[in-house]
């Protein structure tokens, strides 16, 4: 039977041609592992090297980690008889304590409410078609007040001290305040070192060399030990409140010069179309440099936060005890002797899966803010 | 009225209300004199042609008259303000001049009508609903409508420039400046560009256009200005201005850029 459809004498209107299925050949799988993997004998041997080394390591990570691990146990002896994988009951047996530290036990049901009441505070700012997205904003502003009642306590709750913080959810209070504030303070700080007025060019520059020029844990020691010779005696200012505080200003200086770069590549011609058009300094940061400078911005202020996130392991130095300190804690238990590997694996586990969402939402941003060509 | 019988067309009255008035005026870049002496005086509904020779300060100077840049000696009068260091005059002035560059300028993070509609809404405070019809109101003058919630990135750049300046009509200007806001476009979208300006200016807006296009400035301008080295060399009606130059260097280049 004669194709008609690829019949030559059709004759179409302009801009009506019905659309053909590309030629066989030139998408599928077939094609792609064709161009990709086998393109070249070169190719051909680094991808059956790569298949081998999987080969080799793939099935005896899976063994430990799953096929051959004991999920339950009461002690290492009893794990070890069960099976020659890893011994995640000793984890298990851990869990409370590795999530939320020495936070009292009747009480915890706060802290898992506050982790909900987060991810709802969290989603309006994320995800911009969220239905009744403006009012939920309301509630992302209220939530720093909420959680901080709900953790301490006071009016109405059984107060907690913060040393009892710990584990997990000291990791996620650590790293999301310092990312919720030292992104507007980052930006300004930014903005700063820009600005025509000397003073505040010179105060915002120096407040960031300084910074940048201090390691983080030198900082978190000024915090634990040095303050107290500068503040006025008896006064008590609680330890996880300035270590917050020197978190947050560490990272607003990176992400100050993060954004300083993005500022720097918006084109002159925007700022005095801005101008042109009477828009004042902060309408036209706010409308028109700020949106773009922070979208070029986006890989930079993501690598800052992923940076801030593991650093906040550094306070077990300082005698906070996040999941690094609960960790090395719980070894020193007779029963669970020689189980550092379990407790390492699965605090970098919780660590890879926090810091690779957030890398997959920073490029998830950078597609849905990309508008056509540059300009 | 000379230009009046001069052009022909009822609809491009100059009337006699002064919108720019600038009196010896000078400017400076660090040690380098850029604009000398420069007079000049604008009435409501003229169309004045900017051009000479690159580097002559064609840009430089009408960008002094909304402040893009300073001047630092002479007076500029806009529609009765004076443009000195104070912002408020300068953001009076800002909100009657409309301005379209050669690059167009237009916001890439905004879509077509959110370009148009963002200075009406934050600078004249006009509610959003009104800014979009207004918008879209110039886009169709512009003959665009159809592209009004496409980001400029997707567009042609003769489709850009026009919505440049629809952009600066829903300011609803008293007067427009224009920066070679043909010289950054292939010919073939340079007409459709020039076609939105000639409309324009038979509408009777007040324009100062810099620009090589001397065709345009035969059949709008009322006036045309040359310029060299930072200063005003000639200015004159432009049957005059092009048939009897009367400096050397006007026949210079006129002759060159007329041989092409
Ligand atoms: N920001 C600046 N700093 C120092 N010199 C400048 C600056 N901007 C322009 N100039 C100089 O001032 C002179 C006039 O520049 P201007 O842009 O006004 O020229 P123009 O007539 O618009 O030229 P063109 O036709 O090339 O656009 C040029 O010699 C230029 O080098
Ligand atoms: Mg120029």
């Amino acid at each position: 039977m004669p194709n008609t459809s690829n019949a030559p004498t059709q004759n179409y209107v302009p801009g009506e041609h019905p659309d053909l299925k590309p030629p066989i050949g030139q998408t599928g799988i077939l094609l792609w592992l064709r161009k990709n993997l086998f393109s070249s004998t070169f190719n051909i041997v680094l991808t059956l090297a790569t298949l081998y080394f999987l080969y080799l390591v793939i099935p005896p990570l899976l063994n430990w980690l799953v096929l051959d691990a004991v999920f339950q146990a009461g002690s290492r002896d009893e794990c070890r008889a069960l099976g020659e994988g890893a011994c995640w009951g000793f984890i298990d047996k851990r869990l409370g304590q590795f999530t939320y530290g020495f936070y009292p036990i009747e009480e915890r049901w706060r802290v898992n409410l506050t982790f909900l009441l987060l991810v709802m505070a969290v989603l309006p700012v994320l995800w911009e078609k969220m239905p009744k997205r403006r009012i939920m904003l309301w509630f992302s502003v209220l939530f720093p007040f909420v959680s901080a009642w709900l953790l301490l306590g006071g009016f109405g709750l059984e107060s907690v001290n913060t040393d009892q913080f710990g584990g997990f959810m000291l990791t996620m209070i650590i790293g999301v305040t310092g990312i919720v504030f030292s992104l507007p303070m980052g930006i300004l700080l930014a903005l700063g070192r820009q600005s025509q007025l000397h003073f505040i060019r010179w105060i915002c520059t120096g407040f960031i060399e300084f910074i940048r020029g201090v390691p983080l844990i030198t900082l978190l020691f000024v915090a634990s030990t040095m303050l107290n010779y500068f503040l006025p005696p008896g006064t008590t200012f609680d330890l996880l409140l300035r270590v917050l505080i020197m978190v947050t200003i560490f990272s607003a200086a990176y992400i100050a010069e993060v954004v300083r770069g993005g500022l720097q590549a918006v084109p002159k011609g925007q700022h005095e179309a801005a101008d042109a058009m009477g828009l004042k300094y902060w309408a036209s940061m706010r409308l028109i440099v700020l949106p773009q400078a922070l979208k070029i911005s986006i890989p930079g202020i993501v690598n800052t936060f992923i940076g801030l996130f593991k650093d906040s392991t550094l306070v077990v130095i300082i005698g906070l005890l996040d999941p690094l300190g609960i960790g090395r804690a719980s070894l020193s238990d007779s029963k669970w002797q020689g189980l550092a590997t379990e407790v390492y694996v699965f605090i970098a586990i919780f660590f890879f899966i926090c810091c690779f969402s957030m890398s997959r939402y920073s490029i998830y941003l950078e597609n849905k803010l990309h508008t056509g060509h540059r300009i | 009225m000379t230009d009046h019988e001069a052009q022909g067309a009822a609809s491009m009255q100059v009337s006699d209300q002064e919108m720019i008035r600038i009196s010896e005026m000078h400017k400076w870049y660090g040690q380098f004199h850029v604009l000398k002496n420069i007079n000049l005086n604008v009435k409501a509904g003229e169309r004045i042609v900017v051009c000479g020779p690159s580097g002559s300060g064609k840009s430089t100077l009408i960008r002094c008259m909304n402040r893009l840049e300073e001047h630092q000696r002479g007076e500029i009068w806009v529609d009765g303000v004076e443009l000195t260091s104070d912002l408020k005059n300068i953001e009076q002035i800002r909100r009657e001049v409309g301005m379209v560059f050669q690059h167009f300028n237009l916001f890439p993070h905004l879509t077509v009508l959110e370009n148009c509609t963002l200075a009406p809404i934050w600078v004249r405070k006009m509610p959003k609903g009104e800014a979009e019809d207004v918008a879209r109101a110039y886009l169709e003058r512009v003959k665009i409508p159809e592209q009004a919630d496409k980001f400029p990135g997707q567009l042609s750049g003769g489709q850009q420039q026009r919505v440049a300046i629809a952009r600066s009509l829903c300011m609803n200007p008293k007067i427009m400046l224009f920066d070679e806001p043909t010289s950054a476009l292939d010919p073939e979208m340079i007409k459709e560009v020039l076609d939105v300006m000639i409309e324009l200016a038979h509408d009777g807006m007040t324009m100062l256009c810099v620009t090589h296009e001397m065709g345009f400035a035969k059949t709008v301008a009322n006036r045309v200005i040359f310029m060299d080295g930072g200063e005003i060399i000639e200015e004159n009606e432009p049957q005059e201005f092009f048939n009897n130059p009367q400096s050397e260097r006007t026949q210079e280049f006129l002759s060159q850029i007329l041989a092409h």
